[in-house]
């Protein structure tokens, strides 16, 4: 297979309107003679739907909660950058451009990256005229704020709940699609097979998750905007039903996935507090603009603090380190995610760490709260605070919070082109299951960004040169190629229902979970990496011989659910472990111990691994086989990222 | 660590939409106070599985009271005893050693069980598609700083979006009525410019479908707002009520 990204030619910064000019148009009075399938209803997916629908398409929508409303876009706290530069502070296009490609390690592809920062104004004016109410100054203009390591104020927000309001601005205009006819919505409803005819896709395989029915839908063009799959390990901050399925199964059956290793763990989350927990909770990045990251200075008083001994507010200055203004004196508190959660690893690592586990640093406020008051502070973060509380027993306003690093994002994902298209022809991505523009560290408030541009003003225009080339016929679902995907699935349903063995699928689920923690998450090496590809072999193995499920297919059962998509986290993670290993480098979140700077920082190797890496299926129980896309830059110059 | 605790569990158990359903009773041991209600229930799961029973089942998704999903009645109240939270907020460490539990899904005729804890809550969707929208094209629009919106208003205008479409508003009140959720909606939009063209249609095609979908009348007993767990203040409801009657006088459009 050969791999064309079809980077239109050009400058930069005329590239995308010369593509779509050169894009072919399907007629208005044609468009409504084209299906097509829309997978996941988040920012990507209920944007592509609605503005697919607007053009005249006609489109069937689907998730699997029961409301487009529900997607995990919408826990999104923080923000969404824009390069609007209503702060006047220097930001503009380009600079977004080339901060999010030296914040993504030199890993991301450059035309991609351009494109998301031009389209990013059209976002925020696009949202607005739909009434999401961002936050605004007193003279009734936008609000923005400063966020994950940026140094212009570019990030729009809706309190602590932008991702909602986002997402509530796109399923409104879903809605009014519906209303009029040009979307059918399914909610409740699992993908779980892409169809192909002639090698396009054509259609996709559904559950009922009510009744259990496998049900078959055709259409011309297939668009999955399913997410990431961050709860390969078990815990994340990702919402419970959060899933590769969909991925997953369009890369069994020909496209290429990309970057697998390329995970996010993000530093201010709220720390793990025992073996029964199911998920983790984010604490937005913003804290990091007003609080102080620090550890007691030695392992002594850490030790004295974990026992109660001490508390954090005993401690006098000299005995806190604030470990990342000491080493990052320029960023300091507001380094990017991947340095920030590499840190409180090593210090907790090197037993400086608190709260009963050692696992946790404090994220403190005291010297907020005395400079700005507590009334400005609770202005900004008040619901935060409050959150925190109620999670935790414990008040931020007092004590200083405890934080670690868990799972967040996946840069990773299927691997697109410039128009968004997998290597299936008519089988599209967007959002965060694909693995465009992020490289190898996504920066703040970027994948909200992502999210939308592809959804509002990327796949709406290239999708029609794709169909103005392919005809108008279409495919039906009694079509050879539908029942044997049925087939197929009903197989894999049943197989899982009638193991009858004795481990339930949270078990497994824990297992392959801990096992990409301990080896594949903040720090990786060849060794470890082998030994987890070995025991997730094995588990998925035992998997296949000893699951146990209840209940029947014709009927909700969540068991059954998650049976499937734990089977499919089981195959992505041994594809994470192999992509691991084969990047003998260390760039943005992916880590590995073998390769770094004298001074404990990412070394990558531009020489040999300035590529996309592109996995291509080979079938069950055979390595994949890797494509490299190689990564040309010719406006941003490749430096080590520094930002002491 | 404190040592853990030991519950009665009385859940509302039911097959399907058609069947009957019934409280059946469980003790779970060694629940640990800082546990989340859901992992609770979680665990109970497992162990129900591992015995070979099916287990419960109960929406939810995000966990962490934004997405929508969790929906259970607990001690007869929705999303349980601690204010503004969501039942996926809400931890052990709220219910005594030893205490009776009783789970129960949303009531309304609106919103028909499908199974256990499982309701159907597509009517508050089908609301929003009768109206609860502003009618743009995706494409280029004019800047976002073109239009000033004094912050009070887009401050107000925030404290109803934040809704989040549970239905805990309809499962407390007495007549299962959605007036909390459509005032949400209706407020936000009638609070900015951009929602002012489609003000008058709106109001009246979002409450005549609420009519539609069986949802009782509102009687001004401010339950809904009282178990509401994003803080929607009944404000909102006047506010709505505002918009229907000049609506309704004006005619719309
Ligand atoms: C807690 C949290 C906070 C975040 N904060 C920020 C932030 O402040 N700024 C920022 O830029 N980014 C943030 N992110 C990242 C960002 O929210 C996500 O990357 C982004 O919202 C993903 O959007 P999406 O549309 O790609 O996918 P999602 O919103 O995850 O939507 C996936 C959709 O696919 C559907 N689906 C999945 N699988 C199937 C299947 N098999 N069949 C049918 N349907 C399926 C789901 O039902 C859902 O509708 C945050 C992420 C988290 C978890
Ligand atoms: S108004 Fe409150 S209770 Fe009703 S749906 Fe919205 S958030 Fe839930
Ligand atoms: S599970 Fe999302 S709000 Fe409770």
């Amino acid at each position: 297979m050969k791999i064309d990204a079809k980077i239109p030619s050009g400058s930069i910064a005329e590239k995308w309107s010369k593509h779509k000019f050169n894009l072919k148009l399907v007629n208005p009075a044609n468009k409504r003679k084209y299906d097509i399938i829309v997978v996941g209803t988040g920012l990507a997916g209920a944007s592509a739907a609605a503005s697919l629908g607007e053009l005249g398409y006609n489109v069937k929508a689907f998730c699997y909660q029961d409301s487009p409303r529900r997607a995990h876009s919408i826990a999104a706290q923080g923000g969404i950058n824009a390069a609007k530069n209503y702060m006047n502070d220097g930001d503009s296009v380009y600079r977004l451009f080339y901060d999010t490609v030296k914040g993504g390690d030199y890993r991301a592809r450059e035309a991609n990256v351009y494109r998301l920062a031009e389209v990013s104004n059209n976002i925020i004016d696009q949202c607005v005229a739909q009434g999401v109410p961002f936050a605004r100054e007193y003279g009734g203009l936008l609000s923005n704020r400063s966020f994950g390591g940026a140094q212009v104020s570019r990030t729009f927000y809706a309190r602590g709940q932008t991702g909602q309001q986002l997402l509530l601005g796109a399923y409104s205009a879903l809605s009014r699609m519906i209303a009029a006819g040009k979307v059918k919505m399914y909610p409740r409803t699992e993908m779980l097979d892409v169809v192909l005819v002639d090698g396009k896709a054509r259609g996709i395989i559904t559950r009922n998750m009510v009744t259990g029915a496998i049900e078959s839908h055709s259409a011309h063009a297939v668009v999955l905007a399913t997410g990431g799959y961050g709860n390969v390990f078990f815990l994340s901050t990702n919402a419970m039903g959060c899933n590769a399925s969909a991925a997953w199964r369009a890369h069994r059956k020909g496209a290429l996935f990309s970057n697998p290793c390329f995970t996010q763990i993000h530093p201010t989350c709220i720390p793990v507090h025992g073996d029964q927990q199911s998920k983790l909770t984010l604490m937005s990045e913003s804290l990091r603009n007003d609080g102080r990251v620090w550890v007691p200075r030695t392992t002594e008083l850490a030790e004295k603090v974990r026992k109660g001994v001490l508390k954090a507010n005993d401690l006098p200055e000299e005995d806190r380190d604030y470990y990342l203004e000491r080493i990052y004196p320029s960023f300091g508190n507001l380094v990017p995610r991947d340095v920030a959660s590499r840190n409180a690893k090593y210090v907790c690592d090197e037993g400086r760490g608190v709260g009963e586990t050692g696992l946790a640093v404090y994220l403190d406020f005291r010297d907020a709260i005395k400079r700005d008051g507590v009334n400005t502070i609770k202005a900004k973060y008040g619901n935060l605070f409050q959150m925190y509380e109620k999670i935790t027993d414990d008040d931020p306003y007092k004590v200083p919070m405890m934080i670690y690093p868990a799972v967040h994002y996946t840069m990773g994902g299927l691997w697109v082109d410039y128009n968004l298209m997998t290597t299936i022809p008519g089988l599209y991505a967007a959002g965060e299951c694909n693995f465009s523009d992020h490289g190898a560290n996504r920066l703040g408030a970027s994948a909200l960004m992502q999210g939308l541009a592809d959804g509002y003003f990327v796949i709406p225009y290239t999708i029609g040169d794709y169909l103005a080339g392919i005809g108008q016929a279409k495919v039906d679902t009694s079509h050879n190629a539908f029942k044997e995907a049925e087939a197929e699935v009903k197989k894999r349903i049943d197989t899982l229902l009638n193991v009858k063995g004795t481990k339930t699928v949270d078990q497994y689920h824990k297992e392959l979970g801990k096992l990409m923690w301990d080896y594949c998450g903040m720090a990786r090496n060849a060794e470890g990496l082998k030994f987890a590809k070995a025991e997730i072999q094995k588990l998925r193995q035992e998997y296949w011989q000893n699951v146990k499920l209840l209940g029947t297919n014709e009927e909700m059962n969540m068991t059954l659910e998650k049976a499937l998509r734990v089977a499919d986290f089981m195959e992505l993670g041994e594809l994470m472990v192999d992509d691991a290993l084969m990047r003998e480098e260390s760039c943005g979140g992916h880590f590995r111990e073998e390769h770094q700077t004298e001074e404990g920082e990412a070394k990558r190797d531009d020489e040999n691994f300035a590529f996309v890496a592109a996995w291509e299926y080979k079938g069950e129980n055979k390595p994949a086989e890797l494509h490299k896309e190689e990564l040309v830059f010719e406006n941003v110059k490749l430096t080590q990222r520094s930002y002491k | 660590m404190e040592k853990g605790r030991t519950y009665t569990l009385k859940i509302w158990r039911q097959n399907n939409s058609s069947s009957k359903g019934a409280f059946k009773t469980y003790t779970i041991e060694n629940i640990s106070p800082g546990s989340s209600f859901l992992e609770m229930l979680d665990i109970l799961n497992n162990e129900l599985e591992a015995k070979g029973e099916d287990p419960v089942h109960f929406d939810h998704d995000c966990r962490e009271g934004i997405c929508g999903m969790c929906s259970l009645f607990v001690n007869g109240r929705p999303h349980g005893p601690e204010e503004e939270i969501t039942a996926c907020q809400l931890h052990m460490r709220s219910f005594k050693d030893g205490e009776t539990i009783v789970i129960e899904p949303w009531r309304a005729k609106a919103f028909p069980v499908i199974k256990d804890l499982v309701v159907d809550r597509s009517a508050f969707d089908r609301i929003i598609q009768a109206g609860g929208f502003i009618s743009v094209n995706t494409g280029p629009l004019p800047d976002a700083n073109e239009i000033p919106i004094p912050k009070q208003n887009a401050d107000l205008a925030m404290d109803a979006a934040a809704c989040i479409g549970c239905g805990a508003c309809v499962a407390a009140c007495k007549n299962a009525s959605a007036m909390l959720f459509v005032s949400a909606k209706v407020s936000q939009l009638a609070l900015l410019p951009q929602g002012n063209a489609e003000r008058k249609r709106r109001a009246l095609a979002m409450v005549d479908q609420m009519d539609q979908e069986g949802f009782g009348a509102c009687s001004n007993t401010g339950a809904c707002a009282a178990e509401c767990p994003k803080g929607i203040d009944l404000t909102n409801i006047a506010r709505l009520n505002r918009e229907y009657l000049t609506a309704s006088f004006a005619g719309a459009e």
